[in-house]
């Protein structure tokens, strides 16, 4: 069959000349590349606590155990190509080949033997990485409950009794035993530095356990899509020495705001960009009268829901 | 209520009023539909659309509907990808990009939507119904009438889509809508409606076109073709219809238990009221990922049938590639949670998902080393099928490295609704699904229009849409592990996020130059088609029985149908210089007769989707009757819904149909 394509016919000089050039224009991008990813920060690559660390020792134990397949199958489609192409004469042809038990059974057990072992790891990961397992630690946890709202975050201090918008602190090397829920749509809390992400949800309480190994300022966001102010749903997570968290608890215990429930259901209400403010003496039975109104008899009807766009509209159609 | 709202329900000349780009592509938008208008009045062909198109119950014409359908949908969604990647290249910072909130969140649920719905599902569908019946040996599928109402439910879909473009708006929900975000609540507008009901409509449509070609494949093979000896794009075929049939009802039943949500106030998914949101995520995606197997597996179908043909060698193990499919059919149903690690399921439910998700990459890994077998010791010719044959095998590999990666519950809790998560799901549904169905779209044009496309723009196309692509996704890839989530029409300088997605951005416009290539070329290739011709219905040396009719094939395929005796039935026949097909003795051929009948229930369809959407009831109800009257005149009707060509007619038209292999 002739495909009748007329390629143009180009010289050896100009075809060396495009394959340096296309050399050049790769190697180029690939150095760019590389200049950018040394200059920024790559969270989920560079974790700062035990729980985030041991998940980027997976991803890349999965990558190399996944080069098992890779570099077969890339390397055999191109030899394949390049030397059975109809043009390399030499090349044997055999046109009635079309089964061989040998290979196939080859090839139906080389990657099982791959699943098994990766599977493994998925068991074993799946239980000790587990969102709800508690850290192994001497230190005592501490516990901060989170709400997600329209569009910002509530953590809850319920042992302090302080309760902050859009900022965790947390003393460093201590295990955070997380209480989440949601008085919005479902949420999903993620602070990629530290520990992977689980999903806050109205009505009900999630949990995540996790550490930071060091000081520092870490960012965390919403990783799932809420409503319009979605994308401002970022927050703050301040990991600090245990004296200095000491006196910030101090300092917000001095705060002239507290979290009783009207404030609450002020707070509650959509907004977005919300600034980082905390509030003393909160209401240690808040976060579970938030789940808990989901349960009344009248918890759907509209005007129950702080974040229900409803609330704001004047036609509520239906 | 004002006699107003009683005609219009809540339908306001409010709807009609947008912003400067919606106004503008609602503009874009009619202008094209009353150009077609006018040319086809011009050239004074409204009489032949409707008796040979519209009226149509020939799969050869469905198919290329279908296409053509298929096709501008995906210029409709490509065009938002666009001012997505533009928006994300640009609102940084104190900038707040080109496009407001709402209308990023309306794209990107828009953009997921159409492109699974009626790019995929369309491509897929429209190659199924040109190319399955001549496969294997049969004159049409098994029940016409159904497969052009199959069509026109499919068409009333999308029609509901790009109406919600300009009345009204569609969804910001994403393109799975999950509550509480979907419900009544968060979202009281049309938007979610929209998104409901074109899904709803289109969704009967391909669950009646699976059981209609699961049937055709199992009743309408040509005698000596068992199962095991059928082309390995009717197995493909076979198991996705299988897929089709037990989880488009999951997908009915579910959209309708979020609208008596949202329209009679139960509490299926609600927060509160006893409803649960986390039903509805299990429910979606136990339709959702049997969805993604059912758009691959027929790709995977075509792929078997170019590289054995443009390898000039018969599909390597054919027995495991029939077990490959069956295997991915059923651990199709058994993966689902993989979607939501995160929801909160414990240890041993998300552990359980993970493994099975990890073994399903097993039958896969072995088509494509069966696929490289066929390629060993086979003489290639690389026409341009074989290339996206090729930018498949080296771009899917990459994507399902991501996705065992994704597979394991304690990684997924890091990547999981990040921009990795978007690049993964983008290669497996652009490298498998998409350029497979362009690999087939090239492939089998010769069949359906006659000639050949021109082979050196599809090459430029081709690798617009191979680095195009790299440029877009690696960027995304890297993203998703710098933290970024998806879905975000803004982000904070410090991220240092810009760069990379400004690349991507100009990956974008690459890709868009292939897709003006891939359709420039077609009119091109029209022009250039003298020289192109395909004479003898063979243009690729083919291997089984779609090549051995004309191109295009007579109306009735075959006019004696075809006896085969093993594989390859074409090429064998070849080999022994042979015609496959029994003697030259003529019959009268039966043929289903066109039918109006496809498009009043679309129609109707459609009506009773926009009706319910804006409340308007008192429609509703007679578009239902319109709909209960035409079902009633169709059954009871008397009329023939059959013609017969008489064998006398046959014989004439073969003979006048130039060098047809006897």
């Amino acid at each position: 069959m002739d495909l009748g394509v007329n390629m143009p016919v180009i010289g050896r000089h100009k075809r060396v000349l495009a394959v340096v050039l296309l050399a050049l224009a790769i190697g180029g991008a690939l150095a760019a590349l590389a200049v950018y990813l040394h200059r920024v920060d790559i969270p989920v690559l560079e974790p700062k606590g035990p729980i985030a660390s041991q998940e980027q020792h997976l991803i890349i134990i999965t990558a190399l155990l996944s080069l098992f397949v890779v570099i077969p199958v890339l390397g055999l489609v191109v030899a394949f190509a390049v030397k059975y192409r109809e043009g390399n004469t030499k090349a044997q042809y055999s046109p009635t080949l079309a089964s061989s038990k040998r290979f196939e059974t080859a090839w139906w057990i080389y990657p099982s033997a791959l699943i098994v072992v990766l599977s493994i790891i998925t068991w074993n990961s799946a239980h000790s990485l587990d969102p709800y397992k508690p850290l192994d630690s001497k230190t005592p946890a501490l516990t901060i409950q989170v709400v997600s709202l329209d569009w910002k975050w509530l953590f809850i201090y319920p042992d302090q009794r302080v309760a902050c918008v859009n900022e965790m602190v947390i003393p460093n090397d201590t295990p955070i035993d997380l209480l989440l829920t949601s008085d919005a749509p479902m949420n999903s809390f993620w602070i990629p530095q530290l520990s992977g992400q689980i999903y806050a949800m109205p009505g009900m309480q999630t949990q995540l356990h996790l550490e930071a190994s060091s000081a520092g300022t870490f960012r965390g966001l919403s990783a799932n899509i809420s409503g319009a102010g979605f994308s401002s749903m970022t927050f703050q997570t301040n990991s600090t020495s245990l004296s200095a968290f000491r006196q910030w608890i101090d300092a917000a215990q001095r705060s002239p705001k507290a979290l009783n429930q009207g404030a609450y259901s002020v707070l509650a209400r959509p907004t977005e960009n919300a600034p980082i403010s905390c509030y003393a003496d909160s209401d240690t039975s808040l976060f579970s009268s938030i789940i808990l109104r989901y349960m009344t008899p009248d918890s759907s009807s509209m005007s129950m829901a702080p974040g229900s766009r409803s609330m704001n509209m004047a036609e509520a159609s239906s | 209520m004002t006699l107003a709202n009683e005609v219009t329900g809540r339908l306001t000349w409010g709807a009609f009023l947008h912003g400067l780009i919606t106004e503008g592509a609602v503009f874009g938008m009619l202008l094209a539909i009353i150009a077609l208008a006018a040319l086809v009045t011009y050239k004074r062909r409204w009489r032949w659309l409707w008796r040979e198109w519209l009226t149509t119950v020939d799969p050869k014409k469905l198919g290329v509907m279908y296409i053509l359908v298929a096709i501008t949908m995906l210029v409709r969604s490509g065009a938002d990808v666009l001012l997505m990647r533009l928006q994300q290249a640009t609102s940084v910072g104190s900038s707040q990009g080109v496009i407001p909130t709402s209308m990023f969140q309306q794209l990107f649920s828009a953009h997921g939507t159409i492109m699974i719905f009626f790019v995929a599902m369309g491509l897929m569908f429209g190659i199924i119904n040109l190319v399955l019946p001549l496969q294997i040996g049969s004159r049409d599928v098994a029940f016409p009438f159904l497969n052009a109402t199959s069509f026109w439910l499919f068409a009333a879909g999308m029609a509901l889509v790009n109406v919600s473009l300009g009345i009204g708006q569609f969804s910001a929900a994403g393109w799975l809508a999950y509550p509480p975000l979907s419900e009544l609540q968060y979202s009281p507008g049309v938007g979610v409606s929209y998104w409901i009901w074109s899904l709803q409509i289109a969704g009967i449509g391909s669950l009646l076109a699976a059981v209609n070609f699961f049937v055709t494949i199992l009743r309408m093979r040509c005698p000596g073709m068992t199962l095991m000896k059928m082309p390995m794009f009717a197995w493909s075929v076979l198991c996705s219809m299988f897929l089709a049939m037990f989880a488009f009802p999951i997908l009915t039943v579910t959209l309708a238990l979020l609208f008596l949500d949202r329209a009679i106030g139960t509490h299926f998914f609600t927060a509160g009221g006893g409803g649960n949101m986390m039903m509805y995520v299990n429910l979606i995606w136990a339709w959702g990922h049997p969805e993604v197997y059912i758009l691959v597996l027929p790709a995977f179908g075509i792929y078997s049938e170019v590289v054995a043909t443009f390898s000039r060698k018969p599909l390597f193990g054919y027995a495991s590639m029939v077990v490959a499919l069956i295997a991915i059919t059923i651990l199709a149903f058994s993966v689902w949670v993989h979607h939501f690690f995160t929801m909160g399921a414990g240890a041993d439910v998300n552990g359980f998902f993970g493994i099975m998700t990890m073994i399903i990459a097993v039958p896969t890994g072995v088509k494509i080393f069966n696929w490289l077998a066929t390629m060993f010791r086979g003489r290639i010719k690389f026409a341009t099928p074989m290339y996206w044959f090729m930018g498949f095998v080296g771009l899917f590999t990459i994507g399902g490295v991501a996705g065992v990666m994704l597979a394991m519950p304690a990684i997924d809790f890091q990547l999981h609704n990040s921009l990795f998560l978007v690049a993964h799901f983008h290669t497996m549904l652009v490298s498998g699904v998409l350029f497979g169905d362009f690999a087939g779209l090239i492939y089998w044009f010769p069949k359906v229009c006659g000639f050949r496309l021109n082979e050196r723009l599809l090459r430029y196309s081709f690798w617009c849409w191979f680095i195009g692509f790299i440029v877009v996704f690696v960027p995304l890839y890297i993203l998703g592990f710098m933290g970024a989530t998806r879905r975000l029409d803004h982000y904070a300088a410090s991220t240092g996020w810009q760069p990379l997605f400004i690349v991507s951005g100009l990956g974008s416009l690459i890709i868009a130059a292939g897709l003006a290539l891939l359709i420039l070329q077609v009119g091109v290739s029209i022009r250039q088609r003298a020289t192109t011709r395909d004479v003898d219905g063979d243009p690729w040396n083919g291997r089984t029985l779609e090549w051995t009719t004309t191109s295009p094939p007579p109306v009735y395929n075959f006019a004696t149908i075809p006896v085969v005796h093993g594989r390859d039935p074409f090429w064998a026949a070849k080999q022994q210089d042979a015609a496959p097909s029994g003697t030259r003795v003529f019959s009268d051929i039966h043929m289903p007769k066109n039918t109006p009948v496809g498009m009043f229930v679309g129609g109707f369809a459609f009506l009773v989707g926009f009706t319910l959407i804006w409340h308007i009831y008192w429609l509703t109800i007679l578009a239902v009757l319109g709909l209960l009257i035409t079902a009633a005149i169709r059954t009871t009707s008397t009329d023939e819904s059959e013609y017969i060509i008489p064998a006398s007619e046959v014989a004439r038209l073969e003979s006048s149909l130039q060098g047809v292999p006897a």
